[in-house]
């Protein structure tokens, strides 16, 4: 049975490429708006028409979800995911369609809506329960175990400005935890808090998808979403281009969302990055994927093949491979033994193990020296790649730490056992 | 199901006000937080909306008796009317304002979670209302320290202070509306509630606009009927009021405020795009 069936959603924003932010704008900006229009000529005021543009959040999004259905949302920022929710939640409305829910809503698109700082735990846990929708019995009745949730017991009666942000947060999810909608959606929750609460927040949803009831969840943790929902959506410039089974939407999405670079080649020596001594000719990534997917996760054994031409006889050569994280912090760097070449084509390769690097996007440079001390050609940032996480037999979905995670020799066993006599 | 949502551009759903109803508790649980915010962490807590009343009326009374020597309705003494036209003027002003800024105040609610938008401006009402019946309680011990009875008229105290409500809805909602498009609307309001307080009797009595040129367009202030009537309420038959003024001002502030909730209603869907 279906129990939220959309039809031609689309939601349309104007942006107001004159104005800094859109939104919020002032008389001042409409009287002189009006005042230019009347004393300027036409073709400057066809020009201010141009800077109003329309921008389609959604677009012509149609979808039903049956009763007892976890669905994932996936998508870049901007694919249109928050504002399905905010239409879903009744925040906003649709530009044109029409959604008809069965079953009452509750929406957590932010932990502790509404709580305000000058207010007590105490007074906050009625204020942002009754926000959230849940009738005053209701509250008293799950007070306690709300306050036993949060483990704020002795803090009842402090303005929560006083809490620290990890109270706040475990305050606000331990209210919305103890909601009882037919229909829960919940916006990237997970990306506050520490992993203590992230593993409660996941299990406190598992538990709502258990009990049959329906699940709509946006997130960029894909293992969260794999592991929680049956179904996925996946959205890309407003538009819903693909719905199915969870893991084939997200091995779509991830095939398609990254921005990677895994080879790169030259053909014509004369066009090639380099200079009068090197020329590039290709730079691959070889990725030896495992489970027959198409993309690289955390178990997958690399390969990196460099090849150029080397155009001075007798150059005394090495090179030297750095690996950066996406955002510049470098991981390593690895360089070959100096060795004597001919003029003629020149291959490196390298190898990264699988269970080595930890998941995340990196970055590549390739620098060829001469005599271990010269840079002759430095390619930057020449292939980017993405590890996807991976894990089995656990049931923690927070983001591990670290820049790499390697397999080591680490065990437990028990050394003694204490005999009670 | 036994709850059926049906959501779509401009969709004015029929449960709307079923909707409202159902949040009643919601509706009573901010007004609290109003309260009970506002006087947390103030110095003087409770005690500034004694102060506030009693140093304006001080003011008033100095200014406008003494010094420019305008003269209230006969047996009246000055005080007790001025102090009657703040009571319910302040309750007018004060809801105005916090109805006017009641979306942008709670925005963080607005662009989270769904209930009938309606309900902000209504509970905000609630902080206004506690400080007019402290107000009212100054008023009462100043009659008794004035030696001037209380006339049955009193029993009619409701009918204007909801029809005050009532003006000051009528007004607010269309400011809160306009006030998440437009921000310099919030500077407008301190602005237009300065100037109503001297187009409204209070320091003076309606008596003196009776007969001339303007009056008319006097009659025209839906307040202006509300404090005259309200003055009647409290200090008695001696109090200018002319009662045919009740219609006409019921006629325009009850006129006003379904234009304003039509207009709040066919905004309110869309007010989380503007904030």
């Amino acid at each position: 049975m279906s129990v939220i069936t959309a039809e031609n959603i689309s939601k349309k924003y104007i942006i107001d490429h004159k104005q800094k932010s859109s939104g919020p704008s002032t008389f001042r900006d409409i009287f002189s708006e009006s005042f230019d229009k009347m004393f300027s000529s036409k073709k400057k005021s066809h020009s201010h028409f141009d800077e109003k543009e329309e921008f389609w959040a959604l677009k012509d999004v149609n979808f039903t979800i049956d009763q007892g259905d976890r669905i994932g949302i996936v998508g870049h920022n901007g694919a249109g995911k928050s504002t399905l929710l905010k239409i879903l939640s009744r925040i906003t409305e649709p530009s044109t369609g029409q959604i008809t829910i069965d079953g009452r809503v509750a929406s957590l698109l932010e932990v502790g809506t509404g709580f305000h700082p000058e207010l007590t735990g105490r007074e906050n846990i009625y204020l942002n329960g009754a926000i959230l929708g849940m009738a005053k019995s209701e509250i008293k009745q799950s007070f306690d175990a709300i306050v036993d949730f949060a483990g704020v017991e002795k803090f009842l009666d402090t303005p929560v400005k006083r809490y620290s942000s990890g109270m706040y947060v475990r305050l606000g999810f331990a209210i919305a935890a103890h909601l009882n909608p037919e229909i829960l959606i919940v916006d990237e929750v997970l990306a506050v808090g520490d992993t203590e609460f992230q593993k409660k927040c996941l299990g406190k949803m598992r538990d709502v998808s258990e009990s049959g009831r329906t699940l709509l969840f946006v997130s960029h943790n894909l293992t969260a979403i794999q592991a929680l929902c049956n179904k996925s959506f996946y959205f890309e410039k407003g538009k819903l281009i693909d719905q199915g089974d969870t893991t084939h939407i997200v091995t779509n999405y991830l095939s398609k969302v990254s921005h990677k670079t895994l080879e790169r080649h030259w053909d014509d020596i004369n066009n090639a990055p380099g200079n009068d001594q090197v020329r590039i000719k290709s730079f691959r990534l070889l990725a030896d994927y495992q489970d027959n997917l198409v993309h690289i996760d955390v178990r997958t054994p690399m390969n990196f093949q460099f090849e150029f031409w080397n155009m001075e006889e007798g150059a005394n050569l090495n090179l030297s491979m750095h690996l950066y994280t996406f955002t510049g912090e470098c991981i390593f760097n690895v360089g070959t033994t100096s060795q004597e070449f001919g003029k003629g084509l020149v291959t490196g390769t390298c190898e990264i193990p699988g269970h080595f690097l930890n998941d995340g996007s990196y970055v590549v440079s390739m620098m060829i020296v001469k005599d271990t001390s010269t840079v002759v050609y430095n390619m930057e940032e020449a292939l980017i790649f993405d590890i996807e996480d991976y894990r089995e037999n656990v049931t923690w979905y927070g983001k591990w730490p670290g820049y790499i995670r390697p397999k080591l020799n680490f065990s437990i066993r028990q050394t003694e056992h204490i005999v009670n006599d | 199901m036994q709850h059926t949502t049906t959501i779509k551009a401009g969709g004015s759903e029929k449960d709307y006000w079923k909707d409202l109803w159902k949040n009643k508790q919601l509706l009573l649980i901010l007004s609290k937080r109003d309260i009970s915010v506002r006087y947390k962490q103030t110095l003087l807590g409770v005690a500034w909306s004694l102060l506030r009343p009693i140093m304006t009326m001080t003011v008033m009374v100095f200014v406008f008796s003494y010094v420019a020597k305008l003269k209230g309705d006969e047996g009246i003494p000055y005080p007790l009317m001025v102090l009657c036209g703040i009571t319910i003027w302040t309750f007018f002003a004060n809801t105005f304002s916090q109805i006017s800024s009641s979306i942008l105040i709670n925005s963080n609610l607005v662009s989270k979670v769904y209930f009938p938008r309606l309900l902000m401006p209504l509970s905000s009402v609630a902080v206004g209302f506690v400080d007019f019946l402290i107000t009212l309680g100054i008023f009462l011990v100043l009659t008794v320290f004035f030696h001037h009875p209380l006339s049955w008229n009193i029993i009619f105290l409701p009918a204007f202070l909801l029809l005050a409500f009532i003006t000051s809805m009528g007004f607010g909602l269309f400011f809160a509306v306009l006030n998440v498009r437009f921000r310099d609307i919030g500077q407008l309001i301190p602005f237009i509630v300065q100037v109503g307080f001297y187009v409204c009797p209070i320091a003076y009595s309606s008596r003196l606009a009776q007969g001339t040129w303007y009056e008319k367009y006097y009659n025209l202030n839906p307040m202006v009927g509300i404090i005259d009537g309200f003055k009647w309420c409290l200090l008695g038959d001696k109090a200018y009021f002319n009662p045919n003024s009740v219609y006409s001002t019921a006629i325009i502030s009850i006129v006003i405020l379904i234009l304003s909730l039509i207009y709040f209603r066919k905004k309110e869907n869309t007010f989380v795009d503007h904030i």
